[in-house]
């Protein structure tokens, strides 16, 4: 059943027989997986389904049974989906990255290199970022400025895996693909794997070339048009759910 | 050095102390906890007394085995922690209250700076100065810790380890400044600065800075203040510092 588009590249992460068990629950149950270099693997199921105790336990937050191999010195970065910025607080965009690299110039290349823009000057970006953004308090951010930063922070030490837990959460629909585009552009630029949580199908079969479906146990695992069939749709969504064919356009 | 200056520097110093660690306070919302976590030290001060040992040995041993308490809370995060602080801490100032002898009761209550000794101010100083080494290198634990718990850990930060030094660096600086604002005030004294501080920074090493200043502040003009008036510097100081408070309030940046 595991179709993979490159099988010369070598694995990055190796899940065996993962369980976790959480006040006698048993919340992930049997999971098995691979992960190859430069993979984007989307984690779709319902609410509760355990996806994020899932990239929890993969960080090595939760107790587990069964094995986790990430592959030798890889650096992984997490963009958790709940991120708690109080309005108040009083934390400017250059310091909250400044916590991950001191040099100015880096940072303002991360920042460049995510798309930051000026909504309302429109002007050379470099300068925007330089006079204005940097001094922003982080907690003023619009909400797709505040992600793009966000993602800015998470690329900023080069990791080779990143895992993102819903990636547009509180982002307007509109505002969703961009995320997903800037995402994987970076991914294709900086040679990372990404792993991805995503309520959303369409994006699942646009931009991630394996996906697990998940609900506590493992209900299908490799390429998007070929295991999200309506059996497994309709095990993973309790058969409610009508199944929509995805168009399909390599681009 | 005369008995003004030792005042002075020892209660500018405690002032800078409080102020840096009350910014943290606040962000973590723990303004609660600073202002409860004091009381916790009258209990102490007063065994200590009984059985004729440093009261700020007992102080000090009170705190900690607060704090020990409030690490505990802080992991079982189902519990209503705020409840339990403002119920425990505050029954720890009622059974202070009548374990204190009558003579000392005053000064534990508000403090009494015009006593410090030469001795105090040098533990103060060596204090400080250590929190002032200490703290920059947890601030990115703290401060992500409240963004995110998991992010923070998945980067490999000990959270509850930061957690437990930055409340020992809370209790240390609190157990030093009952003398100058006492068991009942001393929460203040690491509360009210840093709210001030607040009020007036966009960026975090403003709102340190200008906690720090205005904790200084607060001691220095409070007790030349307590003297023209004739007043225990304690309560003195603490009004002073509600005072910036009140006027910072009209200096809050706009939101955008």
């Amino acid at each position: 059943m595991c179709y993979n588009l490159h099988m010369e590249q070598e694995t990055v992460l190796n899940v065996h027989d993962l369980s976790v068990t959480i006040d006698n629950n048993k919340i992930l149950n049997d999971l098995n997986f691979f992960v190859k270099k430069g993979d984007v693997l989307a984690i779709v199921g319902p609410n509760g389904a355990g996806k994020s105790v899932l990239f929890r336990t993969l960080l090595g937050l939760f107790p587990y049974s069964g094995s986790i191999v990430w592959g030798q010195g890889l650096k992984t970065n997490y963009i958790p989906q709940k991120f708690y910025i109080d309005k108040d607080l009083p934390l400017t965009v250059r310091e909250f990255l400044e916590f991950k690299n001191n040099n100015l110039d880096v940072i303002v290349r991360s920042l460049v290199s995510v798309g930051i823009s000026d909504d309302s000057h429109g002007g050379h970006v470099e300068h925007y970022v330089r006079e204005h953004l940097l001094q922003h308090r982080l907690a003023l951010l619009s909400g797709g400025q505040l992600q793009r930063v966000l993602i800015a922070w998470s690329v900023i030490d080069n990791p080779d895996i990143l895992l993102f837990d819903e990636p547009t959460s509180g982002i307007d629909v509109g505002g969703e693909e961009t995320i997903y585009n800037l995402i994987e552009k970076l991914r294709v630029e900086r040679n990372m794997t990404v792993l991805l949580i995503s309520h959303d199908l369409n994006i699942v079969y646009r931009y991630a070339n394996n996906v697990i479906c998940l609900n506590k146990k493992m209900i299908c695992f490799g390429q998007p048009n070929l295991v999200l069939d309506p059996t497994a749709l309709s095990q993973l969504y309790g058969g409610t759910v009508g199944f929509y064919k995805h168009e399909h356009s390599h681009e | 050095m005369n008995n003004l200056g030792l005042q002075l520097l020892t209660a500018v110093l405690i002032g800078i102390g409080a102020g840096y660690l009350g910014a943290f306070m606040i962000l973590r919302r723990m303004s609660l906890v600073g202002d409860a976590l004091s009381h916790v030290a009258l209990p102490g001060i007063a065994i200590a007394l009984l059985f004729n040992i440093n009261p700020f040995i007992g102080a000090t041993f009170a705190l900690i085995v607060a704090i020990i308490g409030v690490a505990i809370l802080e992991r079982k995060t189902t519990l209503p922690s705020e409840t339990l602080i403002g119920i425990f801490f505050t029954l720890s100032l009622a059974l202070g209250l009548i374990l204190t002898p009558e003579p000392e009761l005053l000064e534990a209550l508000f403090g009494d700076i015009t006593k410090v000794t030469f001795n105090d101010l040098i533990l103060t100083a060596v204090s400080v100065v250590a929190i002032l080494l200490i703290i920059p290198k947890i601030t990115k634990g703290l401060v992500l810790g409240i963004m995110s718990k998991d992010l923070t850990r998945s980067m490999g930060i000990k959270i509850n380890m930061i957690n437990f030094i930055f409340l020992l660096m809370v209790s240390v600086v609190v157990a030093l400044g009952l003398k100058v604002a006492g068991t009942l005030l001393m929460g203040s004294l690491v509360i009210i600065p840093a709210a001030a501080a607040k009020n007036l920074s966009n960026s975090l090493s403003s709102y340190s800075l200008w906690a720090m200043l205005f904790g200084a502040l607060s001691s220095l003009i409070g007790i030349f203040l307590s003297i023209y008036v004739g007043f225990t510097p304690g309560p003195v100081i603490v009004l002073v510092s509600g005072a910036i408070f009140l006027i910072t309030l009209f200096f809050r940046p706009a939101n955008n």
